[in-house]
């Protein structure tokens, strides 16, 4: 692969994950690049958000599913059964599609993920939940009401504070599964700029079925399809020149 | 190719191409048509020539617009981007050429009654040949989507330099000979320039269709002939 050389903070090594006797992800290899942003893009079923789970080993709350191969997180293989797996979700935080809030206070939706690690005394909880919603671009429009109700928020409120809260606990690298598709086009507009700040301190992964999305945000996209890794270039290259003719069909919308 | 699932999209970009074809057809035969104003000393054909430059810039006009619309509306990828910004660089080169072919015809007009000796011409001649098979070439391989045709163009410019800065020298010299004859030669030269910058309009042609199929850039060292230009103008 024609791309420069950067840090690697994850490394697939020839994944295949399983859903009881079906395959569906079929020997996948690909760099997450430190500080950047890698998007999955594909038709439906082709394992991007199965590969999502993979990374933080969500799969492991369902007892049919499991991997084979690895996934270095700064060289260490998360799929070993040694791992510890609070500690790995709190490293590799996720972003759901659907806002998922706490029902309790704003304050208390990152409180709660801090006091499972950590024993804070209130002052320096204030500065961390302050900080976490300040990386969240949400501060400012929440400051005043922080003991209101998480759920009492617009979607693209909710949304930024389920990332708050990701950032609370202090990851390396965040996952986000379709983060926008519910929110409105300004709340959308805001996300990506949040995620473009976020960048510069964590490394991003985003699955989106919005290949504009993919586009503007990403510095790095895979295309996949049926569990398979077709394609994975610079954004720029697979936008304006892919190589393969699956990926083009794809994104100029002459599939299927 | 397939097609693509929302078929006006196809029918857009088809629009495109074919608005390109229709002008790429009415500079060739613009083209064509001075060699032979040239050749007959037809200056009612040199007439018809610049009447029609209208049309391709009305052309350009309509291409941008619709390229443009098709941008916002589509938000083209890949391959299809890449198209319709070739159709607004082409566009831009056809319309360009018009121009310059326009502005021979216009010189051959001013040559009534004074044409210059066809030993001259044969010259001019013998270097809008070769621009015209050079255009003629390059629009086929846009039609065809022929990125190895399109290279062939984009090798040969050099030729055309060459071709010009020859015909620079002997012109040159003949006005150095007789004060008498500068007047025509200057009228030959400029066609002469005008030539060579048709050449280099299908260069570009060249460059954009070769990127627009394979999503490569030819190299920025596009092949050139000697500049004598320079040389000779100052040591005269």
């Amino acid at each position: 692969m024609s791309v420069a050389a950067h840090p690697e903070k994850v490394t697939v090594r020839d994944l295949k994950f399983f859903y009881g006797s079906n395959l569906a992800l079929k020997n996948i290899n690909l760099p997450l690049y430190d500080h950047k942003v890698t998007a999955f893009i594909g038709p439906s079923g082709c394992g991007k958000s199965t590969l999502l789970r993979v990374l933080n080993r969500m799969y492991d709350l369902y007892p049919k599913q499991r991997a084979e191969g690895e996934v270095l997180l700064d060289g260490k293989n998360i799929l070993d059964k040694n791992q510890d797996l609070n500690v790995l979700r709190a490293r590799i935080g996720m972003v759901f599609q659907k806002p998922t809030p706490f029902p309790m206070s704003i304050y208390d939706n990152i409180a709660f993920g801090i006091r499972l690690y950590e024993d804070l005394p209130k002052s320096e909880m204030d500065g961390r939940v302050e900080t976490a919603l300040r990386g969240a671009a949400l501060w400012e429009e929440v400051k005043d009401k922080l003991n209101a109700s998480g759920l009492s928020l617009s979607g693209g409120q909710q949304q930024r504070l389920c990332i708050a809260r990701s950032v609370a606990v202090k990851p390396d690298v965040i996952l986000f599964d379709e983060p926008c598709s519910a929110l409105d086009p300004i709340s959308t507009a805001k996300v990506e700029e949040l995620i473009d700040e976020l960048k510069t301190r964590y490394t991003i992964a985003i699955v989106t079925h919005n290949m504009q999305q993919a586009a503007r945000v990403s510095d790095y996209t895979a295309f996949m399809y049926l569990g398979e890794l077709i394609e994975y270039d610079e954004t720029s290259r697979i936008f304006t020149s892919p190589k393969q003719q699956q990926t083009q069909d794809y994104i100029t919308g002459r599939f299927g | 190719m397939t097609e693509h699932t929302v078929s006006a999209f196809d029918a857009e970009l088809k629009d495109l191409q074919r608005t390109i074809a229709e002008m790429g057809g009415i500079a060739e035969r613009m083209l064509s048509d001075a060699v032979e104003a040239l050749a007959r000393q037809d200056t009612r054909l040199a007439q018809k020539i610049v009447a029609t430059d209208q049309r391709l810039d009305a052309l350009q006009r309509e291409i941008e617009e619709m390229a443009i619309h098709t941008i916002a509306r589509r938000q083209p990828m890949a391959v299809d981007l890449r198209d319709v910004i070739a159709t607004i660089r082409i566009a831009n080169d056809l319309e360009r050429v018009g121009d310059l072919v326009k502005n021979m015809a216009k010189r051959i007009m001013a040559m009534e009654n004074n044409f210059p000796p066809q030993k001259l011409l044969v010259g001019l001649n013998g270097i809008t040949m070769l621009a015209l098979q050079q255009f003629k070439t390059v629009i086929d391989a846009y039609t065809t989507r022929d990125a190895m045709a399109a290279l062939s163009v984009w090798q040969r410019d050099g030729e055309i330099d060459n071709l010009y800065n020859s015909l620079f020298r002997e012109l040159l010299t003949y006005m150095m000979e007789d004060p008498r004859n500068i007047g025509f030669c200057t009228q030959l030269l400029f066609s002469a320039k005008n030539i060579e910058r048709i050449g280099d309009h299908a260069t570009n042609i060249a460059e954009t269709v070769y990127y627009l199929v394979t999503g490569e850039n030819l190299s920025l060292d596009r092949p050139r002939g000697e500049s004598e230009e320079m040389a000779v103008a100052a040591s005269a």
